[in-house]
């Protein structure tokens, strides 16, 4: 390459060098095209078509799957479980990480060993971390039933009992995750310019009153990231779901949309990829309407600063 | 030094209740890993190991699951996967701050736009592709070599690096660019001898997060790999704990081998993790 070819101007005949900077982009081209954007197309035809045994499209049904899908009370209490897995993941775990946080605010001795050992789930893969969960909510010799039956409590079915199964999933999704929650906000915080805490602090406002009227607030911006991003990321949980409720739990009580995407496709030779692709378009815009309020309201922010 | 008032206990008491819970889990797979099945299935549960019975890593390393072979696996996986992300994300943001050439913002945006897409809503259709595709009239994931390829091959690219490394290079400053171009450097040795080199940190940051991101994949790999030799770790794990008469100590045993890569990076590249997990968190 020569020096002349660096300088030169984009015209309406392709350069030397904007020849050589669409040989550079090309390995990545390719694969997003390959893998990401075709296969988007083929998601959209897959669930306008029925399926052979192996899962290859056959005839044409139009929109069948969907209004299939629309019509069943089974798709109604797939989306209701997806929703409750959200809200027993997402709540927990941002209010959970923004409490850590401001207790790690108060002046604490340590703050480094708190901060790794909250960091530690992240060396925890989807997979080990389900299932550890899993012996330790094993009903018979698991530690969870072991440590409260030392406080008198009964025997839970942790996994089995329809009632607690999403909990026990969503249990094992906040742990997994308030690592990185507390990660984000203490950078927020972090972020915060030192003067609005000694404004504060002249002004007589120390530890709780800070926290709740400066800290909090300033975090603002952070908080909803988290919110938006433990949606999406809930979402589209999968493996915790399907070790620790391989059935897609007690009475169906874990069969989130991704599970069931898997499942309509994979299990028990059911093959149907027509009805499962349907299923992944669902998701796909509603992660996309997620991913749209996320700037629409974080660009809009960005005037009040 | 500050006094030790009611609040400030509370406030320690509270943190490290909360810490301990979050750790628990860490302990309780490496302390479960060292006992004898005895002690693990004893009721009401035992929390601290007698003496370190080896006899769980010695069954996980030879029961019906190849943990050995899948440790390769996923070491061999993941390491692809880092190195071509690594590649193609530098050869894409160079291309992106350092040449001019028509339709680059468009492009740009393009590329940030499959960031959106979530593999599960594409998950079908490229299992189908991957599958379909035959090599000399075999099926592609019918050996070894190109189970591997089916592994890695949708990830080899991947918007985020290009993302992370073009914010990096945006903030390279102008003058040694000129100051290189002068003096008759071309893009390929800017790129090798001073870009790369001068850029280390954002290039750990993006390298971890993918090596995490790889090595924590579940849902491809579960497709994939459909024979014991050829799956993954993390799937290889999971089926531990499926197997019937499952192990306690053999399963906490192959857990606690599955995290040492990762448990080394949490550990010691934390500051770089860091910088690529909150990139777009803090503005």
């Amino acid at each position: 390459m020569t020096t002349k070819s660096m300088v030169a101007r984009p015209g309406r005949r392709p350069t030397p060098a904007s020849l050589a900077s669409w040989l550079l982009l090309l390995p990545c081209v390719v694969i997003f095209a390959l893998f990401i954007v075709w296969p988007l197309g083929k998601s959209v035809s897959l669930s306008l078509h029925g399926s052979d045994l192996f899962g290859r499209p056959d005839a044409f049904v139009g929109l069948q799957h969907y209004r299939d899908m629309l019509g069943s009370s089974e798709f109604r209490h797939i989306l209701w479980v997806t929703f409750a897995f959200v809200l027993l993941t997402v709540i927990p775990g941002v209010l959970g990480g923004l409490a850590i946080v401001l207790l790690l605010e108060q002046h604490i001795k340590g703050i480094r060993i708190f901060r790794t050992a909250f960091a530690l789930p992240f060396a925890f893969s989807v997979a080990s971390a389900s299932v550890i969960f899993a012996t330790i909510y094993n009903p018979a010799i698991g530690l969870a039933n072991g440590i409260l039956g030392k406080f008198g409590v009964d025997r839970i079915g942790w996994l089995t009992d329809p009632s607690w199964a999403l909990v026990s999933v969503a249990i094992t999704t906040v742990w997994m995750s308030i690592g990185y929650n507390v990660l984000v906000l203490s950078a927020g915080i972090g972020a915060i310019p030192t003067e609005i805490n000694e404004a504060a602090t002249l002004d007589g406002a120390g530890g709780w009153r800070a926290a709740r009227y400066i800290t909090v607030p300033m975090l603002g911006p952070q908080l909803f990231f988290l919110v938006v991003i433990s949606t999406i990321q809930s979402l589209q949980g999968f493996g915790q779901i399907k070790i620790l409720t391989p059935e897609g739990g007690p009475e169906q009580s874990t069969k989130t949309l991704v599970y069931s995407i898997y499942h309509t496709a994979f299990a028990n030779n059911a093959s149907d990829f027509g009805a499962a692709s349907a299923q992944a378009i669902v998701l796909l815009v509603i992660l996309l309407a997620c991913t749209a309020i996320q700037f629409g309201v974080l660009e809009r922010r960005v005037h009040y600063k | 030094m500050r006094q030790l008032t009611v609040g400030r206990v509370v406030t320690y008491a509270v943190l490290i209740v909360a810490a301990l819970a979050v750790i628990f889990p860490v302990y309780y797979v490496i302390a479960g890993s060292v006992m004898s099945p005895g002690q693990i299935s004893s009721y009401p549960p035992d929390l601290f190991p007698h003496g370190l019975f080896t006899g769980n890593y010695e069954g996980a390393s030879s029961s019906g699951t190849p943990i050995g072979r899948q440790y390769l696996n996923s070491i061999l996986q993941t390491s692809i996967i880092t190195v071509a992300q690594l590649v193609t994300s530098v050869l894409a943001a160079y291309a992106f701050v350092f040449m001019k050439m028509w339709g680059r913002t468009v492009l740009f945006g393009l590329f940030l736009g499959t960031l959106m897409v979530p593999w599960e809503s594409i998950v079908l259709p490229n299992y189908l592709t991957i599958t379909g595709w035959s090599i000399g009239g075999e099926r592609l994931t019918a050996s070894y070599a190109g189970t591997m390829l089916a592994l890695v091959l949708p990830f080899l690219a991947n918007a985020f690096g290009v993302f992370l490394l073009r914010q990096s290079f945006l903030q390279f400053p102008t003058e040694l660019r000129d100051a290189a171009t002068i003096d008759g450097c071309g893009h390929w040795r800017f790129m090798r001898r001073i870009l790369i080199p001068l850029n280390k940190p954002a290039l750990m940051a993006v390298g971890l997060y993918v090596f995490l991101a790889a090595w924590n994949q579940f849902f491809w790999p579960l497709l994939i790999g459909d024979s014991a030799s050829r799956r993954t770790l993390q799937i290889g794990i999971s089926q531990l704990n499926d197997a019937e008469a499952a192990d306690p100590g053999l399963i906490l045993a192959g857990v606690t081998l599955s995290i040492l890569p990762t448990l080394a990076i949490v550990i010691f590249g934390q500051r770089f993790i860091v910088r690529g997990l909150t990139a777009g968190a803090i503005r």
